[in-house]
C-alpha cells in the first residue's frame, strides 16, 4: 500500500518534469523566435551569431547564452526593499504560470491532472499570477515598480473578466468544465470548432489573453519612455529570470488554451479516415504555435494603447460584446443544439 | 454616422491591414549587413589611422616643417627635427596620440609633401597602456603596408584636391 502511494508520487513527478522541462525550452526559444520574428518583421536579421562548437546555425544558441548571463548576474536588492517579499513575488509569478499547465490536454488522455473543473483551475490560477505582479511591485521600494505594479495589476484583472465571460460561451457550447471533453466536444472536422459559432468570443479571448500578459500592444506596464520596465525594474539575473519564464510561459499557456477553447485543441481539421485526418498532438502543438506567432506578429505591428483607452476597451466594448454573445450561444444552445459543435 | 465607424472598428479592419504590412516584410530582403564577413564600401576620403609616406626610392617624405603640429585642433601630434649631414632637415620624433586625435584630417591638408596621410584602416585597438602614441617608425611602417591603396585613393580623388 505505501510503496503504491510512494510509487505514485514517484511517477507524477516524473510527470511534471516531463511537462515542465520541454516547457522552459519552449520558453527559452520563444524569446529567440520573438527576436527572429520581429527583426524579419522590421526588415533585420535579428540574433544570428551565437552557435555551438563554431557552428553559427543560425544563432539557435542565443537563449542559452542569455540563460547563463541571466543566472551568473548579482540579484541586486533595493535599499529598504522586504527582501522575502521580493523574493517570493517571482516565485509566485513563477509557480502559477507553471501551475495552470497541469490540467492543459495535449492529447486525448495526455493530461497530468484531467479534473472535472479544469476551466476553473486554469482561471484560478491565472488570476493568482497577480498576486506576483502587485508584490514584486510593493515589495521592490520603487516608485516606478509601485506605478508599473498598480497599471499592470489594473489591467489584469480588467481583462480577466471579459476573459472569464468568453469562457462561459465555451462552457455553455460544450456542457462541460473538463478542458478533455471541451475539446471531444469540438470533433467533427474544422466545421464543428467552437471559434465559428463564437466567433466574436474567439477574438475576444485571444486579445484579452495578449492584454492580460501585459505583452504589445498592451503593455502600458512596460512603458520605456515613462516607467521603465513596470514592475520588475528592480529585479535582476537569476529573479529578473523567472519572471520572464512567468510572462512567457503564460504567453504559451494562453496560445495552448485558445487552441483547446475553440480551435479543437489536438484534433485535425479535416474528416475522414486518413492520415492527416487522425487528431494528433501535433495538431496541438501547431495551433499553440500559430497563437504564439500571432503574440509576436502584433507586437512587431502594433503601437502601444494608451492607458485609458486599455480601460475603455476592456470595460467598454469587450465586456458588452461577450455578454451579448453569452445570450446568443445561450438561445442557440436551447433551440438549435446542432448549430453548435457535437 | 458615429455608429457606422463603431461598427467598422468592430471588423479590425485596419488592424489586419497593419499586420499585411508587416507580413510582407517577414519575406523580403534583410538590409543587415553581417559586419566582419560583409563590408560596406568605403570613400577615398575615408579618414581612418594615419601613416608617414615614402618616396619611391624609400627617403621619407616628410620635412620637419611642422604645419600638421600647428594646424592639428586636438594637439595630438608632436615633432622633432634635427638637421642632416646633406643639409636636409628630417624629424627625430614624430608622434601622434590617437586618444588625442580627433580624424579630422587637417594635418593631411596642410602636409606639403604628402606624407602624413590618414588611411581607410578603421579596424584597430590597443591592448597595453601607451600603446595610443604612435611613433614614427609605426606610422612609417603603416605608411609602407598600404602605400598602394593611399596613393590609389589620392590618385582617385586629385581632381577635387
Amino acid at each position: 500500500m505505501i510503496g503504491d502511494q510512494v510509487w505514485l508520487l514517484f511517477w507524477t513527478l516524473i510527470k511534471i518534469v516531463a511537462i515542465v522541462l520541454p516547457l522552459i525550452i519552449v520558453v527559452a526559444y520563444l524569446t529567440y523566435a520573438e527576436r527572429r520574428v520581429i527583426g524579419f518583421m522590421q526588415g533585420r536579421m535579428g540574433p544570428n551569431r551565437v552557435g555551438l562548437f563554431g557552428f553559427k546555425l543560425w544563432g539557435l544558441a542565443q537563449p542559452f547564452a542569455d540563460t547563463v548571463k541571466l543566472l551568473l548576474k548579482e540579484i541586486i536588492f533595493p535599499a529598504n526593499a522586504n527582501k522575502f517579499l521580493f523574493l517570493m513575488a517571482p516565485v509566485i509569478t513563477l509557480a502559477t504560470a507553471f501551475a495552470a499547465w497541469a490540467v492543459v490536454p495535449f492529447s486525448d488522455g495526455l493530461v497530468l491532472a484531467d479534473i472535472n473543473a479544469g476551466l476553473v483551475y486554469i482561471l484560478a490560477m491565472t488570476s493568482l499570477g497577480v498576486y506576483g505582479v502587485i508584490i514584486a511591485g510593493w515589495a521592490s521600494n520603487s516608485k516606478y515598480a509601485l506605478l508599473g505594479a498598480l497599471r499592470s495589476a489594473a489591467q489584469i484583472v480588467s481583462y480577466e473578466i471579459a476573459m472569464g465571460f468568453a469562457l462561459v460561451g465555451v462552457l455553455i457550447a460544450s456542457g462541460s468544465l473538463n478542458l478533455s471533453e471541451i475539446v471531444n466536444s469540438q470533433s467533427g472536422g474544422i466545421g464543428s470548432w467552437f471559434f465559428i459559432p463564437l466567433f466574436p468570443l474567439f477574438i475576444i479571448y485571444f486579445i484579452s489573453g495578449v492584454a492580460e500578459t501585459n505583452r504589445a500592444p498592451f503593455d502600458v506596464a512596460e512603458g520605456e519612455s515613462e516607467i521603465v520596465a513596470g514592475f520588475h525594474v528592480e529585479y535582476s539575473g537569476a529573479a529578473f529570470a523567472l519572471f520572464f519564464l512567468g510572462e512567457y510561459a503564460n504567453m504559451i499557456m494562453i496560445s495552448a488554451l485558445t487552441a483547446i477553447m475553440f480551435m479543437g485543441g489536438w484534433l485535425s481539421p479535416f474528416t475522414g479516415d486518413s492520415l492527416i485526418a487522425q487528431p494528433s498532438i501535433l495538431w496541438f502543438f501547431m495551433k499553440t504555435g500559430f497563437f504564439l506567432l500571432l503574440y509576436l506578429w502584433f507586437r512587431a505591428t502594433f503601437p502601444r494603447y494608451r492607458y485609458d483607452q486599455i480601460m475603455r476597451l476592456g470595460w467598454k466594448i469587450f465586456i458588452p460584446i461577450t455578454i451579448v454573445w453569452i445570450m446568443v450561444v445561450a438561445v442557440i444552445k436551447v433551440y438549435k443544439p446542432e448549430w453548435i459543435g457535437g | 454616422m458615429k455608429m457606422f465607424k463603431y461598427l467598422k472598428s468592430l471588423t479590425l479592419k485596419e488592424l489586419l491591414k497593419g499586420m499585411t504590412v508587416t507580413g510582407k516584410y517577414f519575406f523580403k530582403r534583410k538590409f543587415t549587413i553581417r559586419y566582419p564577413e560583409e563590408k560596406t564600401p568605403k570613400s577615398d576620403r575615408f579618414r581612418g589611422l594615419h601613416a608617414l609616406r615614402r618616396y619611391e626610392n624609400g627617403e621619407e617624405r616628410c620635412i620637419a616643417c611642422k604645419l600638421c603640429e600647428a594646424v592639428c585642433p586636438a594637439l595630438a601630434i608632436s615633432i622633432d627635427s634635427e638637421q642632416r649631414e646633406d643639409g636636409t632637415r628630417r624629424t627625430t620624433k614624430y608622434e601622434i596620440d590617437l586618444f588625442k586625435c580627433i580624424y579630422c584630417g587637417f594635418c593631411e591638408e596642410s602636409c606639403p609633401v604628402d606624407s602624413i596621410v590618414l588611411t581607410d584602416i578603421h579596424e584597430f585597438h590597443f591592448e597595453t597602456e601607451g600603446r595610443n602614441v604612435l611613433d614614427k617608425q609605426q606610422l612609417l611602417a603603416i605608411g609602407d603596408l598600404r602605400e598602394k591603396e593611399v596613393a590609389e585613393c589620392r590618385q582617385n580623388d586629385s581632381e577635387y584636391r
